[in-house]
């Protein structure tokens, strides 16, 4: 087996280990991103259509809150599930699904932003 | 001395949680960042890597901990229909509104990427092990996702101390 681990560093002494492929590790990056988008997504969504906050209240004394946060957690675990499946074994090294994680993260910060999802709202 | 029910879960998620996941922070920091070949022997990255998994998972946990008793048990208590709930309390005083609009709509949202997060990098961590150190791209991608967790649960942490400092949840 390869080793994606970087050339040149000081090699210290591990005793019998022996490295391991860097696919899991994307996967589970890359799944990060899109459950951090799909909570900002939902919580957008939910503000900008009164039949998507309806049906994201799936226990009303939480609200609307409970969907969100139910189904971007639902989403974050399938990705990760389907992606560990798909890189599993793969030599790669993460750094484009940790450029597109970072950006997911930062569009699903900017979907929990007041600021941002209450500009979705109908007018009243 | 006592502490009522609302009270009780309170501390639970704010201080009990919170504790741990500081404790957790501050361990998993400075595991990540010492995590390197010339500044250790083999002995100390073995122990590193053991104190390393138990800081981020306990951190990771604590984070699953605090938005789950926030949202699933104070939450209801702090938006209930009723004159007293802290959401009632706020909106009905316009100088108070935004802390509701703002602040708890904001820390309500924002406080779940950080157990994702957290779970992220407790995940690399116990992949890896004391092989972490081989790898130091993903050392230093780690330590950054680690201060991102905590940074996003900072910002729901003080909001949230400050919401409950203005109405408290009695």
């Amino acid at each position: 087996m390869t080793s994606n681990a970087d050339a040149g560093a000081t090699e210290p002494e591990l005793g019998d280990y022996t490295d391991k492929p860097e696919g899991p590790i994307a996967a589970a990056v890359l799944a990060a991103g899109i459950g951090s988008f799909a909570l900002g997504l939902l919580t957008t969504l939910a503000e900008a259509n009164e039949r998507v906050k309806e049906f994201l209240n799936f226990y009303d004394p939480v609200g609307p809150l409970s969907g969100k946060t139910i189904g971007a957690v639902a989403v974050w675990l399938a990705a990760w599930i389907v992606l560990h499946l798909l890189y599993r074994g793969k030599e790669v090294e993460s750094r484009k699904e940790l450029a597109i994680s970072l950006i997911l993260i930062g569009l699903g910060l900017l979907g929990t932003l007041p600021l941002f999802f209450q500009a979705f709202a109908p007018p009243e | 001395m006592s502490l009522t029910h609302h009270e009780f879960w309170t501390l639970v998620h704010g201080m009990v949680f919170g504790a741990v996941f500081l404790l957790g922070f501050a361990g998993g920091l400075e595991g990540l960042w010492s995590l390197r070949p010339h500044l250790m022997t083999a002995e100390g990255i073995r122990g590193r890597a053991l104190r390393l998994k138990i800081g981020t998972t306990a951190m990771a946990v604590a984070a699953w901990g605090t938005v789950l008793t926030g949202t699933w048990i104070v939450y209801p208590w702090y938006r209930e229909d009723v004159p007293d709930s802290p959401r009632s309390v706020l909106l009905a005083d316009p100088a108070k509104e935004q802390w509701h609009h703002f602040g708890m709509e904001w820390k309500e949202h924002i406080a779940w990427i950080s157990p994702i997060l957290a779970t992220l990098v407790a995940f690399i961590v116990l992949y890896y092990g004391a092989g972490l150190i081989l790898h130091e791209r993903l050392r230093r991608t780690t330590l950054a996702l680690f201060v991102l967790a905590f940074a996003i649960a900072a910002i729901a942490g003080i909001l949230g101390a400050l919401i409950t400092k203005t109405a408290p949840l009695i």
